[in-house]
């Protein structure tokens, strides 16, 4: 279990006639809930377990404001089926934050002014999380090419590059 | 939106999947990356009454060299691809598809073996495929077959897999020095579909002569379209540059467009072109072409 609260529903909804058992570690805590096996990933994440920082955008695929870590990497969770993650660990932008200290990504996003609305911004932080993970010291364009399955609508991106780049330096890399 | 209704099966074995399939006559789709898939059946386009997901088989994903063959699992991971320092260093037309597939948080999770048997013409995979004279090996209840990707598709969301049958391997003829390859892309933005795309393989011998090429389009038709003529216009040649826009002219000539909200015939057709001839230039240098 995680040492930290995560805000999450007190008790989870669970899915009115579901019978299929998934055992999923979501934030370092562990969970074994009943799904439907057409329950998708973020309803999964927002309607029974109450984390809504994963937003829906365009449902298609397209907008990535539904993004989390599968096992470290980012996915589209509006397009993978709960009954997919199994066995398997997701992180979400809830489980960014340790002790109540901000993740450094979060810290750039504040720093830089890198969202408007926000709609995109916690599936922006998670492929930006992923990125640094990966490449401590990305380029702009290494950034660019990161968060092409991420839209933002407001910002025009200069100020998303500004705070991975932010993120990366707070994390140790020379950028 | 939520898909409609339908029982979930985790194969633990490629033989289990084929059980699966095999029990559930017309009724059963293999579920991969579930990147092409779980889509359309959100859209109520497909609805099949059972998912047997074949990406829990570790067996299915993997990269390597074996004898005259790179072979790759069908549950591989697209960006498994570009991960792969064996792609990497040669296999450039694979290396450059595998950059421009959809985006980066569909890659992955989508498979190569969803991309080349999904059968949809926009899938970059299959004229990869077709210009490296790959093969595909599938399996069934009556045991493995092994399948030209040029014989594979037969027409929009039409393949020559059975239903009972799964992709469990692509073979990809080894690089060797002398081959080079390029995938070009125009698309109206990250993740969408091409609006055209060319595939060019190029195998080159000490002297300078093309010995075998591999031409191949996305995009432009109902599936994908094998431009054999245009490839067999650079063969027993040490093409010069006019010899390449010859080439990509035939290219051009062997596209079959529609005209869609991503432009009209001919504009696609000048794609098709333009596209065939840098990807050719491209291919030939990389394959070490020197005039």
């Amino acid at each position: 279990m995680a040492s930290t609260a995560i805000p999450r529903l007190t008790s989870p909804l669970p899915i009115k006639g579901a019978s299929r058992k998934i055992h999923v570690t979501i934030n370092d805590v562990d969970f074994d809930m009943a799904v439907e096996d057409r329950t998708l990933l973020v309803h999964f994440l927002r309607d029974v377990l109450g984390l809504t920082g994963t937003h829906i955008g365009c449902d298609t695929t397209h907008c990535g404001a539904c993004t989390v870590l599968l096992d470290g990497k980012p996915v589209k969770s509006c397009t993978v089926l709960a009954v997919q993650v199994d066995g398997r660990k997701i992180r979400t932008v809830e489980g960014l934050e340790t002790g109540g200290k901000l993740h450094p990504v979060q810290e750039g996003f504040a720093a830089e002014h890198g969202l408007q609305c926000g709609f995109c911004t916690p599936g922006m932080m998670m492929t930006a999380v992923a990125l640094l993970s990966k490449n401590a010291n990305p380029s702009d364009e290494e950034i660019r090419r990161a968060i092409s399955g991420n839209l933002c609508r407001c910002t025009g991106y200069m100020n998303i590059v500004k705070a991975v780049q932010h993120a990366a330096k707070a994390q140790g890399g020379t950028a | 939106m939520i898909p409609p209704e339908f029982d979930y099966h985790a194969a633990g074995s490629v033989d289990e999947a084929i059980g699966l399939l095999t029990s559930n006559p017309g009724e059963a789709k293999v579920l991969a990356g579930g990147q092409s898939l779980i889509p359309l059946m959100k859209l109520r386009l497909a609805s099949p009454k059972v998912l047997v997901d074949i990406s829990r088989i570790a067996e299915l994903s993997y990269i390597q060299e074996k004898g005259d063959w790179l072979v790759i699992g069908a549950a591989t991971k697209v960006n498994d691809l570009n991960d792969s320092k064996l792609v990497g260093s040669g296999y450039p037309l694979l290396a450059d598809a595998g950059a421009h597939i959809a985006d980066p948080l569909v890659r992955n999770m989508g498979t190569v073996g969803g991309n080349v048997c999904h059968g949809d013409p926009g899938n970059d995979l299959p004229a990869c495929m077709v210009a490296l004279g790959a093969q595909y090996v599938v399996k069934g209840p009556k045991g493995s077959r092994t399948l030209r990707a040029a014989d594979f598709y037969q027409d929009t969301f039409v393949t020559a897999l059975g239903p009972s049958e799964i992709l469990t391997e692509v073979q990809i003829p080894k690089s060797q020095a002398g081959d080079g390859g390029a995938y070009l892309k125009m698309e109206r933005k990250v993740g969408d579909f091409a609006i055209a795309a060319v595939a060019v393989q190029l195998r080159v011998d000490g002297k300078g002569t093309v010995t075998q090429a591999g031409i191949a389009l996305t995009n432009v038709g109902p599936t994908v379209i094998n431009a054999s003529k245009a490839a067999a216009a650079l063969v027993k040649k040490k093409p010069s540059d006019a010899d390449l826009v010859a080439a990509s002219k035939l290219a051009a000539e062997a596209a079959q467009p529609s005209a869609d909200l991503r432009g009209p015939v001919d504009f696609k057709r000048g794609i098709v072109q333009t596209l065939t001839h840098r990807a050719a230039t491209l291919a030939w240098g990389r394959a070490g072409g020197k005039r």
